[in-house]
């Protein structure tokens, strides 16, 4: 028996996300004695990529290496991982919440049978009975939820478990996935994706920028803060829908979720929809020239005063700290 | 065409979230319920989608008798007719097998929904679906048109998008901007109390994975205010105290 642990990954990188993904999996392995940890990944990926899925706590990894799964289509991602999963015997998958995981677990939900918890946070309680502990209402409560099924899928939300990096390298083992026709209903007619940048579902640190810079002509002061830290750039909502920032920096409710160690907020009010992206965030630095401005109750740190002021001092102070 | 959109009854984004009854379910008071904010955008293409080829454009919701309101808005939004499953929607996986009897029932060349519930944010209904339909499902969806029988779909992946060209019927889970919300107008409103609200009773009581208690976050402590002229101050803090750097 096994648990078996879904990997995404994007430019020949494995995702953090899914690391976290065997993390989560290694330490429910040594508290339920299910065996050890199998990582499966589909399409083109390194081999020393892999083998270094290891170092988060994963014995072995299948890799699928057919090229038509180089594209996230849904369907031939969930029959491939139920080949997996029925090929090491598993009786639970591990994978990261995203956009990809979701659909694919929801299709796995079914052809496995199993109950699918989504945005876990904690691994699961186990003495007597089976409840796993999941974050609701865009971060505003948990609930714990009670699994009933044999079979079990847990989608892990991100930055909530620890990385593990002490492991020994996976052994690699090529996977012979059986697909169909079926499995590729939609075809992939272009993709297009920023290079080169931190992709901010994923970013430890995140600068986000509001309405409150007052045009995308000011987003340079925001890009310079985003470079000293390493961090990804997002905005709010109103800033994408006018096009200053592409679509995909949009933080929050209807956006994207955000999860960083930390958040800056610049000129950004904070209303309840914003800081449904952002609350899982470990701490928060708001900069507002308004001291009503409703983030500053979300706020671990924050300074009252203009952004145009503020941000380039930050930036130099950064500069000689870092 | 026969387009068919499930939308969840949530609390409105601006809630304050409490529970009641031990920590057992959400206290409702003061809480207002709307359309969930990613089944808008469904609904609102899928107005413009039926609008453009006609035919029929049904809602669904699994739900109790108080989710009818709900229901209503969407007709009046411009769905022809409502379905209501009346039942709790205990887990993801029972809402998925109401939908997906009733979809086959009625036999829809399209089906959307939103991307997540903001409630539970599990966003797996839309391929439990179509897993139990076996139909292809594509989500988070922000773009969709049709020609003829193909729909050309944008996806979003990370920091970026796929497009995506694929054969009726399917199934897609919606995001902005797919479209602009719509807001029901007083002929909406007025039409919407005699357009059809069928209400059907489920057809399994199967769960996988439901909620059993609820928690609370722990509160936040205060902002500690650093002044605009000590910038250093705060990277010190964010080093030493916060250890974020
Ligand atoms: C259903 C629904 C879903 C939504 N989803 C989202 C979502 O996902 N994400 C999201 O962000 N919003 C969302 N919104 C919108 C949200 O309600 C707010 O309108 C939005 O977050 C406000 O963006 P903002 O703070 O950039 O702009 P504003 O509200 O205009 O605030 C600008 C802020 O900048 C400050 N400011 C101005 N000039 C300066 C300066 N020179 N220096 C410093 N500070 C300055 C002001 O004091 C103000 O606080 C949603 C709304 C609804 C109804």
């Amino acid at each position: 028996m096994s648990i078996l642990v879904y990997i995404e990954h994007a430019e020949g990188k494995v995702k953090k996300t899914s690391l976290e993904a065997v993390s989560f999996a290694n330490a429910l392995a040594a508290q339920t004695g299910e065996g050890e940890v199998v990582a499966v990944a589909l399409g083109t990926v390194d081999q020393a990529e892999l083998a270094s899925v290891g170092k988060a706590g994963a014995a072995k990894v299948l890799h699928g290496a057919d090229a038509r799964l180089d594209a996230g289509v849904i369907q031939a991602h969930a029959s491939a991982v139920a080949q997996a999963f029925q090929k090491v015997g598993a009786k639970t998958l591990v994978l990261a919440k995203s956009s990809l995981g979701d659909a694919v677990a929801a299709r796995l939900a079914i052809k496995l049978q199993a109950g699918l918890v989504s945005n876990v946070v904690e691994l699961p309680n186990t003495s007597g009975g089976y409840t796993v502990k999941r974050s609701i209402y865009t971060g505003k409560a948990f609930a714990e939820t009670a699994v009933t099924t044999e079979n079990k899928i847990l989608a892990i939300k991100k930055n909530a478990i620890d990385l593990r990096t002490d492991g020994a390298d996976a052994s690699v083992e090529n996977f012979d996935v059986q697909l169909s026709d079926a499995d590729f209903a939609g075809k992939i007619t272009a993709t297009e994706r920023a290079t080169g940048e931190i992709l901010l579902p994923e970013a430890d640190i995140v600068v986000s920028g509001g309405r409150g810079m007052k045009g995308p002509e000011n987003w340079g002061m925001i890009e310079d803060l985003a470079k000293v830290l390493g961090a990804a750039t997002g905005c709010s909502k109103p800033v994408s829908d006018i096009g200053w920032r592409p679509h995909h920096e949009h933080v929050g409710q209807t956006g994207v979720k955000v999860a960083p160690s930390l958040y800056v907020a610049v000129g950004i009010s904070g209303a309840i929809q914003h800081l449904a992206g952002v609350n899982s965030s470990k701490c928060i630095v708001v900069i507002n020239k308004d001291p009503e401005a409703p983030f500053f109750k979300a706020a671990d740190y924050g300074i009252v005063g203009d952004a145009f002021e503020v941000v380039p001092k930050l930036t130099e102070a950064l500069k000689a700290e870092l | 065409m026969k387009i068919l959109v499930c939308i969840t009854h949530v609390p409105d984004t601006t809630s304050k979230i409490q529970f009641a009854a031990n920590n057992t379910k959400l206290d409702t008071t003061g809480v207002q319920f709307i359309i969930g904010p990613y089944d808008d955008y469904a609904l609102a293409r899928a107005v413009e989608l039926r609008d453009q080829t006609g035919g029929k454009l049904t809602v669904l919701n699994v739900g109790e008798a108080e989710t009818e309101p709900t229901l209503r808005k969407a007709l009046a939004i411009g769905a022809d007719d409502a379905i209501r499953v009346n039942a709790f929607p205990k887990d993801s996986f029972f809402v998925a097998i109401q939908i997906a009897h009733y979809a086959k029932e009625g036999q829809y060349d399209l089906i959307l929904m939103g991307r997540e519930s903001i409630d539970f944010n599990g966003g797996m209904v839309h391929g439990m679906v179509g897993e139990l339909l076996g139909m292809p499902s594509f989500s988070p969806v922000m773009k969709l048109d049709l020609e003829g029988s193909t729909v050309k779909m944008a996806r979003e992946i990370e920091g970026g998008k796929e497009m995506i060209e694929a054969q009726l019927p399917l199934i897609a889970g919606c995001q902005e901007p797919i479209a602009e919300w719509k807001i029901p107008n007083m002929r909406g409103i007025m039409s919407a109390r005699t357009k059809p609200l069928n209400v059907v009773e489920p057809v399994s009581q199967e769960t996988q994975a439901e909620a059993t208690s609820y928690q609370l976050p722990p509160a936040k402590g205060a902002v500690k205010l650093i002044d605009k002229d000590q910038v250093g101050e705060l990277v010190k803090l964010l080093k030493n105290e916060a250890k974020v750097l």
